[in-house]
């Protein structure tokens, strides 16, 4: 049985850089887009250094944005300062646009808790490994931000595997039933790690999975970073003026491995990531650019130099971080140690001093 | 100073806690118009509005990871889950999010929440309504779990839950709701976390116990004082952190002690308390530690729950024992 079930979908430009037939006028300020267009090319930077350090075993289980980076990117650029970003752990591109520094993302990766303490964005996130289970808490920190008022809204980024559990069908209808300012933006990249999009779930569309909980779902081209700039500011404006969530599916693939643990030759056709290469998101917008005369073979010189640079330097100073004390386990475990655990400190104590 | 039953008791702190901070909130389900299916937050919907009083949708796991939102956030919200058997689908959220998000973060985001479900037997519930399975709960590092035993407790021990900077799970023993009224003083006092009561001084024996079991433990250390036996009767009342300083002076003391816990006896926290005697205070035992709890069975239904209940007779028995042992 077929139901039609309208989605809107969106998307300006098309693979090869040119705009599509009938897109709708688009906001298209060049040094906006160059801006988009310079962070993309930043998070892959980032993205890149990352899987090389854990290649040569400086870095912990990376799980790489390569070819998502327009979903993070469009999802930063969209947000104001004092929105909330819950992230899922791919989200790396829109984590560097909120002011997180890659020394913070390398050293959360490399296996230091300090990495989460992010100096910039204070209310975000830290990202979420268990799976969706950030959704209810986008909908805790909406309820808080309206509470508050000042217009602020949250975001919560998950993955197409995540739509499958129970977290994300409660959280979305607590956000629907309560009207709550939260965008949930899907970066459905087609695979949970060996499971594709078509056996995750029978639905035609993830976006619609927001009909039942009362709300609209869209989705966009989550290569087009346009796109999804677009879509996420339209649904923030929304959710700042009280007209409750948004669900936004963003059709993006996933070139990497599920993480640097993952070897996807075992369940994906490589020839499919192939094909995939031809639309991710960064050529796109260069072409687009460059057509335009808004940028040139030496600005994309200048900005390769300028993030080998930014993403050195920063792997240079988490590399030479100083380990956190051993009593760091302890002193961040509650507001105040209870006495039970004084014992225990000292006993970690002991045997680290031991061992030095 | 009036007196008050246990539901009276955490419907009074619950107002008093909201009152002082506006950052105070109840969410859960029934729990405003309703007023609660226990009636512990009767009154607090027309007193502090539907913005504080939060009626959820039937969703423990999205109530839980509301209020892990709501605590990232600043505010101190106190859920509300019907029965401690429906605490499961919030495990993720308690485990995963609310009892290390402080820890995650190196202290930039905290969790200063509350969860609050009735637990344990006793009461002739439906299915999965009168288990006791605070033990599982103990073993999460980053969590505090709070079980009163008395009107009083519960007003202060809740009152100090709330005002806690971390996530605190506070286990109600549902068969005390009305059992008895107290002296309840509505003073704004907190009882401290991490601290055992005392309910009984004695020398001869200490028997440690937690939730509506003090109820049987107190009835029993009356009937060993008729035959000429002091126990000591120890509350827990904070299972995480736990105060071993009590337990053990107290065992240093007797010699001798029983722990009484209606949760089933394997892995439940009474094992923890007599590995703490055995790590601690073994050389001061007259006799074994003897454990008196559930079964290692399934909560039965009804017909059957009382004689799953650890009961006076058993306590006694237990106590006789640890008493001729030489």
């Amino acid at each position: 049985m077929e139901q039609a079930i309208d989605i809107p979908f969106t998307q300006f430009l098309a693979a090869d850089g040119s705009v599509v037939a009938d897109a709708t006028p688009f906001p298209a300020d060049p040094r906006k887009l160059v801006a988009l267009y310079r962070a993309l090319v930043r998070t892959r930077s980032f993205d890149l250094r990352a899987v090389e350090l854990q290649r040569t075993g400086r870095l912990g289980t990376y799980a790489s944005s390569l070819g998502q980076e327009a979903v993070a990117v469009g999802v930063g650029a969209a947000m104001d300062r004092t929105d909330v970003l819950l992230p899922s752990f791919r989200e790396h591109g829109a984590q560097l646009l909120r002011g997180v520094t890659m020394v913070e993302l390398f050293r959360f990766w490399g296996g230091d808790e300090r990495g989460s303490d992010y100096a910039g964005p204070r209310e975000d996130f830290p990202v979420s490994i268990p799976i969706g289970s950030h959704a209810p808490q986008a909908a805790g920190v909406a309820f808080a931000l309206r509470l508050r008022g000042g217009g602020r809204a949250a975001v919560c980024v998950l993955g197409d595997g995540a739509t499958s559990k129970g977290d994300f069908y409660e959280a979305m209808n607590l956000a629907g039933v309560w009207r709550l300012p939260v965008v949930f933006v899907v970066s459905n990249n087609q695979w949970a790690i060996s499971l594709p999009r078509a056996r995750q779930t029978a639905a035609e569309t993830i976006a619609q999975k927001a009909i039942a909980a009362g709300f609209e779902g869209r989705q966009v081209d989550g290569n087009d970073v346009l796109a999804v700039t677009h879509a996420v500011s339209e649904a923030l404006r929304m959710a700042r003026d009280g007209g409750g969530p948004t669900l936004i599916e963003a059709l993006t693939y996933r070139l990497a491995d599920h993480t640097t643990a993952d070897d996807s030759r075992r369940y994906r056709d490589e020839n499919e990531v192939v094909r995939q290469w031809k639309n991710e998101p960064l050529t796109r917008l260069r072409l687009y650019l460059t057509a335009r005369g808004h940028w040139s073979r030496d600005e994309e010189e200048a900005l390769k130099a300028e993030c080998a640079k930014e993403v050195g330097a920063a792997a240079a100073l988490y590399l030479a971080d100083e380990a956190q004390p051993v009593t760091a386990m302890f002193d961040y475990l509650y507001a105040e140690l209870p006495s039970e655990l004084i014992a225990q400190r000292m006993e970690a104590v002991a045997e680290a001093d031991r061992d030095a | 100073m009036p007196d008050r039953t246990m539901v009276e008791a955490i419907n009074l702190a619950l107002a008093r806690a909201m009152a002082d901070d506006p950052a105070v909130m109840v969410l859960g389900q029934d729990i405003g118009v309703n007023g609660g299916v226990f009636r512990v937050t009767e009154g607090l919907f027309a007193r502090f509005g539907a913005d504080r009083v939060v009626d959820t949708p039937l969703s423990e796991l999205g109530v839980c990871g509301v209020a892990v939102g709501l605590a990232a956030q600043g505010f101190r919200p106190v859920a509300e889950i019907q029965f401690m058997g429906f605490i499961y689908s919030t495990i993720d959220q308690l485990v995963n999010h609310a009892s290390r998000l402080r820890t995650r973060t190196r202290g930039r985001l905290t969790c200063p929440m509350v969860m609050r479900a009735p637990f344990g037997g006793g009461i002739h519930a439906p299915e999965h309504h009168s288990e006791s399975s605070e033990a599982m709960l103990t073993n999460v590092p980053g969590l505090k779990v709070v079980i009163p035993s008395s009107p009083a407790r519960a007003y202060g021990l809740l009152l100090a839950a709330i005002r806690d900077p971390d996530p605190v799970v506070f286990l109600e023993p549902k068969r005390l709701y009305r059992a008895f009224r107290e002296a309840v003083a509505d003073d704004g006092d907190d009882l401290p976390l991490g601290r055992c009561a005392l309910l009984r001084t004695g020398g001869d024996l200490t028997i440690v116990t937690w939730g509506a079991m003090t109820s049987e433990v107190l009835s029993a250390a009356a009937a060993l004082s008729v035959e000429g036996i002091a126990a000591e009767v120890i509350d827990v009342t904070t299972l995480r952190p736990l105060d071993s300083d009590t337990i053990l002076a107290s065992v240093e003391k007797t010699g001798r002690c029983v722990i009484v816990h209606e949760a089933p006896r394997t892995g439940g926290f009474g094992a923890e308390i007599a590995a703490r005697i055995a790590e601690h205070a073994l050389l001061s035992l007259l006799a074994p530690v003897k454990r008196v709890a559930g079964y290692d069975t399934v909560m039965p239904l009804p017909k059957l729950e009382a004689r799953y209940m650890p009961t006076e007779a058993r306590i006694l028995a237990a106590a006789h024992a640890v008493m001729e042992a030489r």
